[in-house]
């Protein structure tokens, strides 16, 4: 999965809840595509911003005459949310993608699996869903966000998967609460064999131990914050224990960004500690 | 349009800066890695370093501030997988090396001196925040001549020894002047500067916001080593993202520009310059 570098042209924006659906045409991008995948953006102009920004690869479709649209879905919050959120039809844009040394690993087997997603974190799990699907893995959701507007595509989400459990933080939409609090149960109907995370980090944390009580395997999507997405700046440590059970440093973006949950050395992944 | 640099040949002025290429492998996915003058490797230390915990690189206007602990596999793990995929893919290979005092740079020049493949060796003396790293704190010009001196010893002739600095223009003159004279090919003109985290934690500044204090240590680089008759070449670098700031660099006297953070924004920035810079490309 070599990625490439384009100026990408905005096809379409689109407010959704409190989210923007940025499509792209961004030539050889969408062709390359796995789920768990994602693109670093260049934001704003003139270098001022050197660091880049990260967004996951939320779907990829044929559209408007192009054969790999890749639509992203942007929680406008900071500089470069903000800025890429406010491009319009036509508007260029630079682009890496798509990047991500390990995306989601499928099962071979056709097994129950149960996919956790969090806010626009959850933007990768759709694609994975049809994947699994077609392998005859039965998909099971969980989606959370503190409220409906920040839940992504619970409508689809029914449609790609066989049972979805929603919560949010203030009862608006599902159950009252967070992922966490309805991940046991989740696992337990479900009786999945792999948990597939994406969110903020306490909830990656929380479905990898579920997970681990579970007996099931976690592939959890890590969202560090990633300078280059690209592997060049080593400025993306996540502390890991390797095969060999020894403690080391991995980089996000290009031995991640999935990676086996009971890897990861949360505690210090928290603290900001590496090896 | 080749180049000579420190007493080699190059295919092209435009070098890949150290720590801004990952292990090559991530570089070599947009361009071949012949496309550069030369990849210099990120710093290597005799032994593994893991670097530090997250997170080690903000963004400032027009810059980064980054404290990554200099991460690296060490030296052995670095001759026996990084270089020889680094040659296969036909880069030239200026190895940057990183010690904690003179004796542990004479002990890593002495085995990259057998190492096959090694073009020149890059003493990186810019590293802003050496003391918290436990590494050589070239604070004054004396450090930077024994350290080139040292390392020089080491190597067989031929393989010529780069000196990175800081792009510090208070300094500037003196040190390149003893770094020449300790028998610098070329200085590396800048490093990152000190800075901070937003924490508190030490860290170093680079990016185009540096570029116009790095554009003022290459020209008085170049007068001072003029006027020291002195035969060392000056290679710029810090805040280098596109052609333009390329022939601002060689206009002002360098022989060639290292691209660095600006590979982060942009993973082809340095081979776009390097075709930009071409005479076929270029006219
Ligand atoms: C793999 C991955 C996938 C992601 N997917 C999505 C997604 O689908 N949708 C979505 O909305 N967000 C996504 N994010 C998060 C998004 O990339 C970050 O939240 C974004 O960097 C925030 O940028 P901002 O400029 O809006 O925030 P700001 O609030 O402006 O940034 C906060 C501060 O951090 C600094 N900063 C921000 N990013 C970086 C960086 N990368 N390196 C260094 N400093 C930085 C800024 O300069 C600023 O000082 C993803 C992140 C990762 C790693
Ligand atoms: S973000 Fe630069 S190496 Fe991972």
């Amino acid at each position: 999965m070599s990625p490439v570098h384009v100026t990408a042209e905005v096809l379409a924006s689109k407010r959704i809840g409190a989210f923007q659906h940025v499509t792209l045409v961004a030539p050889g991008v969408g062709e390359r595509f796995r789920p768990g995948a994602f693109v670093a953006v260049s934001v704003g102009t003139g270098g001022y911003h050197l660091a880049r920004r990260a967004f996951w690869i939320h779907q990829v479709r044929p559209l408007g005459g192009y054969a790999a649209t890749v639509t992203l879905v942007v929680q406008p919050r900071g500089e470069g949310t903000r800025w890429l959120a406010g491009r319009q039809r036509g508007d260029r844009v630079e682009v890496t993608g798509p990047l991500g040394g390990r995306p989601f690993a499928l099962p071979k087997e056709p097994v129950p699996v149960l996919l956790v997603g969090e806010g626009y974190g959850a933007a990768p799990l759709f694609a994975l869903a049809e994947r699994l699907r077609e392998r005859d893995c039965p998909v099971n959701l969980v989606l959370g966000a503190p409220d409906e507007a920040h839940l992504l595509s619970a409508l689809e989400a029914r449609r790609t998967a066989r049972a979805v459990t929603i919560v949010t933080g203030d009862g608006s939409v599902g159950a009252r609460g967070s992922v966490a609090d309805v991940l046991p149960e989740a696992l337990r109907r479900s009786g999945a064999a792999v948990v597939y995370a994406a969110g903020p980090a306490t909830t990656l944390h929380a479905a990898a131990l579920a997970a681990e009580e579970h007996g099931a395997w976690s592939q959890v999507a890590l969202e560090q914050r990633t300078t280059c997405g690209t592997g060049l700046c080593l400025g993306c440590p996540v502390p890991v224990v390797g095969e060999d059970g020894v403690a080391r440093t991995a980089r996000a973006c290009t031995d991640g960004p999935v990676v086996r949950g009971d890897r990861v050395r949360w505690d210090d992944l928290a603290r900001g500690a590496s090896a | 349009m080749s180049v000579r640099v420190a007493g080699l040949t190059l295919a092209s002025p435009v070098l890949v800066a150290s720590g801004c290429g990952g292990t090559g492998r991530e570089l070599a996915a947009y361009a071949p890695l012949s496309t550069y003058g030369a990849f210099t490797t990120r710093s290597i230390s005799r032994d593994a370093r893991p670097g530090a915990g997250g997170p080690t690189i903000t963004e400032t206007p027009a810059g980064l501030v980054h404290a990554t602990g200099l991460p690296n596999p060490g030296l052995d793990a670095f001759l026996a997988t990084e270089l020889p995929w680094l040659l296969t893919e036909g880069a030239r290979v200026v190895v940057s090396v990183v010690a904690r005092d003179l004796g542990e740079y004479a002990e890593v020049a002495r085995r990259l001196a057998t190492a096959p493949g090694v073009s020149a060796v890059e003493v990186n003396l810019a590293v802003p925040d050496a003391a918290e790293l436990g590494v050589l704190d070239a604070r004054e010009p004396f450090h930077v001549g024994a350290a080139v001196s040292t390392v020089l010893r080491e190597l067989p002739r031929g393989v010529p020894v780069l000196a990175k600095l800081r792009a510090d223009p208070v300094r500037v003159a003196e040190t390149v002047r003893v770094a020449a004279d300790a028998g610098a090919a070329a200085v590396v003109l800048g490093g990152a500067l000190p800075a901070a985290l937003p924490d508190g934690r030490p860290a170093g500044l680079s990016g185009p916001a540096i570029a116009p204090l790095a554009l003022r240590c290459v020209a008085d680089a170049r007068s001072a080593l003029d006027a020291a008759g002195a035969d060392c070449d000056v290679v710029a670098c810090g805040g280098i993202g596109s052609p333009e700031d390329a022939r601002h660099a060689l206009d002002r006297g360098a022989v060639a520009v290292q691209v660095g953070s600006a590979l982060f924004h942009d993973p082809t920035t340095a081979a776009r310059t390097a075709a930009a810079l071409s005479p076929d490309e270029g006219a």
